[in-house]
């Protein structure tokens, strides 16, 4: 059971009180009607999948229920960092070129 | 190749079991073949063997990160069944399930398809639903599947608990006795025997780092740990991987790749005659040929490469286990591990040409792959041969995310009113 | 001969604490303190079990967890029946019974012994090549005799009467293992005062304490030291010890799965307690001290009973009093075993002669025992032993070859040296890295916060381990945020240090077909196996384990996985580290299921939701149906009455008079603030700003892809505030849904979201007297139709609470839905029952709703659609906003497939015969005569008997359906194949009079 860290709570709460929501930073197109069926296609089905640093969207659903982002390395499920909902994808990670 | 028999293992016992050869050869890989697939589990072996014997194509190599069948195919819970609801499913399945009977006997090795019944449990009215549009629509498409009461689910499976104190009591069941188990190493194992006495390199602990492509984007090798590798086609069979490996070719999937964890108990004499699904409460089980009752459920909720999960998941698992088979609490947990799964949106799989030309896909299979493997196989095997699908697989395009033509088994069980 | 090698002097038990036990129905004595194990060797029985594929008679391989061999079944009564218990590790209680396994008719006449004399047969993997032909005989007779074979033990068979319990734990320091390290380690953490738990396996912690006898610290002998110790560590307020827990398993970010043996080895557990309970630990830090387990020696016929390992005899001699044999030979590899020979040799048992593979032996353990007299024959091996149900000698030969000599033994004792127990390290994703000059696997590369300390980390020597492991638990507690405490590292005044050793096969493990030297005895492999599966190609030792099953018994190869290895490595001419090691695979040792499972067992195996009515209903006769975790009102019937003739009355009634429906499970979601309506417009494909406040709409949600979500009535209490109705299974995934949209797409709109499900009761009251029983109990609102005109919504009050009051109708009849806070639902459901009843009414259930709203051809999303259904497929175009720009599912919706022709559409469905009721899930076709398979055009996705129609009716998708009007369709059943025609959806009151009835 991951440890997650909730931006606005502040707290590491267990994953129990969480839901994933998926790759983030994918955002619905502001003028979705006039998307292509390829831009749409990539908008709502085709995802990164990386190995290594994801960029993935929790849901504290158990708990303040807010919508966050986070980084996490999907071959250790180590959590990098987590981010508030609408904050741009961080350009540099902690622990990373130091 | 050597026929194995009874008659060889008498041989071989007379001298202790020195003159048998080996099952299939590691080679070191040539500089350029026809076909070279991607993945050397159950799929991609078969594949080779397929194009090998079916298509006359021997001019290839199976190339492997790890071990042969040491992926998904190593891992599952080995359940076969093909009662899916929408024709272009039920026929990939049944297709496969039609050389599980028979597959022993072509490869000459016993991968011990267990026709001993797959019995899916319906908990509430919605389940019923769904199970009879299930039955009747395998009825027309000619696949055996049968609606049993809850007496008679508990007389096929006597251990199976259909108390109607019990907190979702067993409504009934549909069962396809053509369902079963297989023994997931022989396949893999029968596979690269197979393929391998028919010519094709099956190179393990080869990694492969790239995917390159020719001067009209046309696929034109592979690198990998062992060096560059050309290829005029190259099928990708990588499951959970195929993300990564489809992205080296500039192909994005529609993908996204999970935990799926399951496990053994200590070995048991004979209890589970069958094996037992329920979605409502959401296990499956079923007992091996060494006593040990197998046990799977869902996927962890994040994507990960890291084939472990978390103690929670198998939790839930254990609590539906001995909720329907309250007596298993005094059993214990023998052995536990996860696999990767790659699942598309509709929860069906890709087996279809990619816009890159020479480049092939399989993949998506999600939780239920294993019960695929030879129809699977078979279908991409011909695919990458002709260069064009089988009817078969001719539906499981990558093209239907664009268009909206899904395959949604998973919709068609849609979640209760 | 009960006790008879019972040593008086030796061993920590009390003599005048006796245990009666049974084994195989034969009645024995033992001791307080005893495992099963060392009570059995008490009474001089050595034969515990048989082997799984050969049968072979096996007695006592280990004295712990490690153990498998002596695996038997307790049976405390009838329903608890535990199989595979390791003998080594269950304690002895008074009145304990224990049976063999795996044999028939008794242990020690087994008829499938046959499998052993015919073992040439059974070489590994067999299997694979035979039992093909012919083929159909695989199905009728080979199939059911390998599966007949299955198992070693039984599965108990009734329902557990034991219960087990969980808890979660959260720790600075988590020291796995309560060996000296373990101990010293929780030592120096513990005076740090951070919260430390120090669990370990054995029901008292000391490890191999317990059978060292040259230890001493702090001036004590060592298993004092460590009882002193444990004693003064659950005295401290910051520290938690758990005897009998096993760390099974090590998961992401330090957490780990404990299982504490509550009550097994009670004679008469407290029914309250558990039988076990599992921790799930979060620790900052760990320490591991797992310690090291002894190897056996490979060679022919290593497995007879009697043949153990030398630290498990100097177990049952120095802590259990026990003597494993009155003259028993010893062969080893390494040091540790001279101890072995020294103690007993020392308690007054024959040491007929120490065999040691290494050439030239020498050290003061060998000096010492040389001293004592006892023979030792360097550079030799073991090549046999003799005896079939208990060992009776051993023959020595020259290690390269020469004379044999037999020498008469009752036991024999070995030890090829010891593996560090990684297996938690390895679990925690930490990489192992093979030393190449003690020839083991040790910690390499760490992947969490975890520290390995003493012999798991390949320490030797207790001076050592104890300096590493107190220092580790120092770090740990520093880094974990403990101040620094002054240091108290116990002192190590004398110890025993043991390394070295040997992999692999023995001299004696020979080649000849019969020879059988065992790796993993359990699942008898042996080396000749393992060298078969080399020599068939398999390279990979993951490929060898799965070809021979080496180290897939219930020890999980402890003791074989790198003797397998090194034969493999051998046979291939590779180094150990290129053939590589077999993923260490949680659990640690096999772990209840109970444990995992808890309380989540019956009732609380998941939530149960009741609505507030239930009491009622249940009192009223209800019969309930589960829907999701709810248990709703199926149906209510009277009398005499089975499920038809209830809903048929409830039907008729509540379209002749009124009936009363909970309809409470519904989800319910306020959306409020000043962009309400504009979150609204972009949720649903309805148009909503236009929506006058008091009035409702059915709105229809699409997911993103254009297929509909949900569905349900919303009203407008203010121009601010959105009343929402969801499916009672949508409930969650809908709010979820909506405050995904508002939080990460549309996070500039000012609105809140509520989730209300549960705020709110809501009554149903349909059918033509339902503004009648209604309106007397109101206050405040005008129920005329004029005032209140059908699809509006107002706020008052009722019975004096508070109401929303919605003019609604899922009948298809005048109908309203009358909301109340949940406190109040009971109360205001009897107080309208009781007008109910003056107007002729009934109380019905979601067999009646949902037979009412099919026979207005309303849909039931999740029923009548399945995911792949858009509006128009359902006939409900008018429900998307033509004008409107935006909502989610617009994009989705004009996808190729989403317009293509020939969509499977909802229409009606009527029998041409009038009773005959089609099933739901049933398929169509066009041509009935085809041959199979056949080609389906769509499904019946409801289908009743009506009686308010006096027909049955039903729904169904069908390939272009609204096309197909009057047309004549088939429904082949398995008996006969039923003629349909396509119809509207709508069978009674067609021009909805009825609404305003």
């Amino acid at each position: 059971m991951l440890l997650i860290h909730c931006p606005y709570c502040e707290e590491e709460r267990p994953e129990l009180e969480f839901r994933n929501a998926g790759e983030a930073h994918i955002a619905r197109p502001a003028n979705i009607v006039a998307e292509s069926d390829e831009d749409f296609e990539k908008f709502f089905f085709i995802r990164a999948n990386t190995k290594g640093l994801v960029y993935e969207r929790w849901r504290h659903v158990h708990g303040c229920a807010r919508f966050f982002n986070a980084v996490r390395d999907s071959v250790s499920d180590k959590f990098i960092m987590t981010y508030k909902a609408g904050e741009p994808k961080p350009k540099k990670l902690p622990g990373a070129g130091k | 190749m050597k026929k194995y028999s009874v008659f060889a293992i008498a041989r071989e016992a007379m001298r202790a079991h020195k003159g048998w050869e080996e099952q299939w050869s590691s080679p070191e890989p040539k500089k350029e073949y026809d076909v070279i697939i991607i993945g050397a589990g159950g799929h991609g072996l078969g594949t080779a063997y397929y194009l090998a014997k079916e298509h006359g194509i021997t001019n290839v190599a199976v190339l492997e990160k790890g071990w042969l069948g040491g992926g998904n195919t190593g891992r599952n819970t080995t359940i076969i069944r093909s009662n899916y609801l929408y024709d272009e499913s039920a026929g990939i399945y049944d297709h496969a399930l039609k050389l599980w009977d028979g597959l022993s006997q072509d490869l000459n090795y016993n991968v011990m398809y267990s026709a001993r019944g797959v019995m899916m449990l319906a908990h509430n009215i919605h389940d019923i639903q769904v199970f009879k549009r299930h039955i009747h629509a395998n009825r027309l498409n000619g696949i055996d599947n049968e609606w049993l009461t809850p007496e008679q689910a508990k007389e096929f499976c006597p251990p199976l608990n259909i108390s109607k104190d019990a907190r979702y009591p067993v409504l009934g069941a549909a069962l396809q006795r053509r369902g079963g188990t297989a023994r997931h190493d022989a396949v893999a194992w029968g596979y690269a025997r197979g393929a391998s006495a028919r010519g094709v390199d099956i190179i393990q602990n080869c990694e492969v780092t790239g995917i390159k492509r020719g001067p009209n984007g046309e696929v034109a090798g592979v690198e990998t740990a062992r060096g560059f590798i050309g290829a005029k086609k190259v099928g990708v069979v990588a499951a959970g991987h195929t993300s990564v490996l489809m992205n080296m070719a500039g192909v994005r999937m529609p993908l996204e790749s999970y935990p799926l964890q399951a496990l053994v108990s200590e070995p048991v004499k004979p209890i589970v005659p069958c094996v037992v699904m329920s979605n409502t409460v959401h296990a499956y089980i079923s007992q091996s040929d060494k006593g040990e009752l197998v046990i799977g459920a869902g996927t962890d909720q994040y994507t990960s490469y890291s084939q472990t999960g978390g103690l929670h998941i198998l939790e839930h698992t254990l609590d539906a286990i001995c909720e329907m088979f309250p007596m298993f609490t005094r059993m214990k947990m023998l052995r536990s591990w996860g696999g990767i799964v790659d699942v598309t949106p509709d929860r069906s799989p890709i087996l279809a040409k990619t816009p890159v030309k020479g480049l092939y896909v399989n993949c998506g299979w999600g939780t239920g792959g294993f019960k695929a493997t030879p129809g699977s196989a078979n279908v991409f095997a011909h695919t990458i041969a002709r260069d064009e699908p089988h009817p078969i697989n001719a539906p499981f395009t990558l093209e239907r995310f664009r268009t909206g033509r899904l395959i949604d088994e998973a919709a068609a069980a849609a979640v209760a009113h | 001969m009960s006790a008879s090698f019972r040593i008086s002097g030796k061993g920590r038990l009390t003599q005048a604490r006796t245990a009666r036990f049974t084994f195989d129905d034969k009645a024995y004595s033992g001791l307080a303190g005893d495992t099963l194990a060392s009570a059995l060797l008490a009474n001089g029985v050595h034969l515990v079990g048989r082997s799984f594929k050969y049968h072979r008679p096996r007695g006592i391989l280990s004295a712990g967890a490690e153990e498998p061999n002596a695996l038997v079944g307790i049976h405390r009564d009838a329903a608890r029946k535990t199989p595979n218990v390791r003998a080594t590790v269950q304690e002895l209680y008074d009145g304990l019974t224990a049976v063999s396994q795996n044999r028939w008719p008794s242990l020690s006449f087994d008829v499938g012994a046959v499998n052993d004399v015919a073992s040439p047969l059974f070489s590994a993997g067999f299997y694979y090549k035979t039992f093909m032909w012919p083929k159909a005989a695989w199905k009728s007779l080979y199939e059911p005799k390998i599966r007949a074979a299955a198992g070693l033990g039984v599965s108990p068979d009734l329902p557990d009467p034991d219960h087990y319990a969980a808890r979660f734990a959260h720790c600075e320091v988590l020291v796995l293992g309560g060996g000296a390290a373990g101990i010293a380690a929780a030592l120096a953490a513990a005076e740090t005062g951070l919260r430390v738990i120090l669990c370990d396996e054995q029901a008292e912690l000391g490890g191999a304490l317990r059978f060292e006898s040259g230890s001493t610290i702090d001036g004590r002998n060592g298993w004092d030291w460590a009882q002193a110790a444990i004693a003064r560590l659950v005295a401290m307020d910051n520290v938690r010890v758990l005897p009998r827990t096993t760390a099974f398993g090590y998961y992401a970010q330090n957490f780990v799965g404990l299982v504490e043996r509550v009550s097994d080895h009670l004679q008469s557990p407290d029914p309250d307690l558990p039988r076990e309970r599992l921790w799930q630990v979060r620790a900052k830090r760990v320490v591991i001290a797992t310690g090291a387990i002894e190897r056996h020696m490979v060679f022919a016929d290593n497995d007879r009973p009697g043949v153990m390992l030398a630290s498990a005899a100097r177990a049952y001699l120095n802590h259990y009093g026990v003597a494993v044999g009155r003259n028993v030979g010893v062969y080893t590899a390494n040091d540790s075993a001279y101890a072995a020979a020294i103690d007993l040799k020392k308690a007054g048992v024959n040491v007929a002669a120490i065999v040691d593979l290494r050439d030239n032996p020498a050290g003061s353990v060998i000096d010492e025992a040389r001293a004592l007299g006892i023979e030792i024959h360097g550079g030799r091996a073991v090549v046999r032993v003799g005896g079939k149900l208990r060992v009776n000698s051993m023959t020595v030969q020259p290690k390269n070859g020469g004379g044999e000599r037999t020498i008469p033994v009752d036991a024999v004792l070995m030890s090829a040296g010891w593996t560090p127990s990684v297996h938690l390290f390895s679990q925690s994703r930490g990489k192992v890295a093979f030393n190449d000059e003690v020839k083991r696997f040790l910690p390499g590369t760490y992947a969490q916060d975890c520290i390995s300390a003493g012999a798991c980390n390949g320490t030797d020597g207790l001076s050592a381990c104890l300096d590493e492991a107190y220092a580790a638990g120092a770090k740990a507690a520093k880094e974990a945020g403990g101040k620094a405490a002054k240091p108290a590292k116990p002192k190590v005044e004398a110890s025993e240090s043991w390394s070295r050793g040997m992999l692999g096969a023995a001299p004696g493990a020979g080649s000849g077909t019969t020879v059988k030297a065992f790796v993993d005895f359990q699942n008898d492999v042996t080396a000749k196996d393992i060298r078969q599966a080399v020599h068939e190609g398999m390279r990979s030792i993951e490929h060898v384990k799965r070809f021979t099953t080496n180290g897939m018994a219930t020890d999980q190869g402890k003791t074989s996985n790198m003797h397998g290895l090194a034969i493999a490595a051998d046979e291939l001419g590779k180094q150990i580290p290129e053939v590589g090691l077999t993923t260490f695979r949680a659990p640690y040792t096999p772990v209840t299921f109970g444990a995992i499972v808890g309380h989540a067992r019956g009732k609380l195996f998941d939530p149960t939701r009741r609505t507030t009515t239930h009491g009622w209903a249940e009192r009223n006769g209800a019969v309930f149906e589960d829907v999701g975790q709810w248990k709703r009102a199926w149906y209510f019937p009277k009398e005499g009455e089975d499920i038809h003739a209830s809903v048929n009355r409830e039907c008729v009634t509540v379209r002749k008079a009124a009936g009363l429906f909970d309809a409470s499970t519904l989800g319910k979601i306020e959306v409020v603030g000043p962009d309400a309506a504009k979150f609204m417009e972009l949720l649903y494909t309805n148009p909503w700003e236009k929506l006058e406040v008091g009035r409702c709409r059915y709105g229809v949600m699409l997911r993103e892809d254009g297929f509909i979500y949900d569905d349900g009535v919303v009203g407008r209490l203010a121009a601010d505030r959105f009343h929402v109705t969801t499916t009672t299974g949508g409930a969650a995934r809908v709010m979820n849904h909506m405050e995904d949209y508002l939080q990460t797409e549309f996070p500039d709109l000012n609105v809140w979201l509520t989730s209300i499900s549960e705020q709110w009761a809501v009554i149903a009251v349909q059918g033509p007297n339902s503004r009648k029983i209604i309106e007397p109990l109101v206050e405040g609102i005008d129920m005329s139709d004029a005032a209140m005109p059908h699809m509006s919504v107002r706020e008052g009050k009722i019975c004096g609470v508070p109401t929303r009051l919605f003019r609604m109708s899922f009948s298809g009849e005048r109908g309203f839905e009358v909301n109340v806070p949940a406190d109040y639902g009971e109360a205001v459901w009897e107080a309208l029952w009781a007008e109910g009843q003056k107007h002729g009414a009934c109380t019905y259930g979601t067999e009646t709703m949902h037979v009412l709203r099919a026979e207005k051809g309303y849909i039931i999303v999740g029923q009548d659609t399945d995911g792949t259904v858009t509006p128009n497929d359902a006939g409900l175009d008018w429900v998307v906003g033509k004008k409107k720009t935006d909502f989610v599912g617009i994009r989705g919706l004009r996808r190729p497939d989403l317009l293509a022709r020939g969509r499977k559409q909802l229409v009606g469905l009527k029998t041409k015969d009038p009773n005959t009721v089609l099933e739901e899930g049933a398929q169509i076709v066009a041509d009935p005569k085809q041959p199979i398979p056949m080609k389906m055009i769509g499904h019946v996705t409801s289908s009743y008997w009506s009686e308010n129609c006096g027909r049955s009716i039903a729904l169904a998708l069908v390939a272009g359906g609204r096309g197909r009007m009057g047309e004549t369709l088939y429904v082949p059943m398995p008996d006969r194949t039923i003629e349909v025609e396509i119809t509207g959806m709508v069978f009674f009151d067609e021009k909805g009079e009825h609404l305003n009835g």
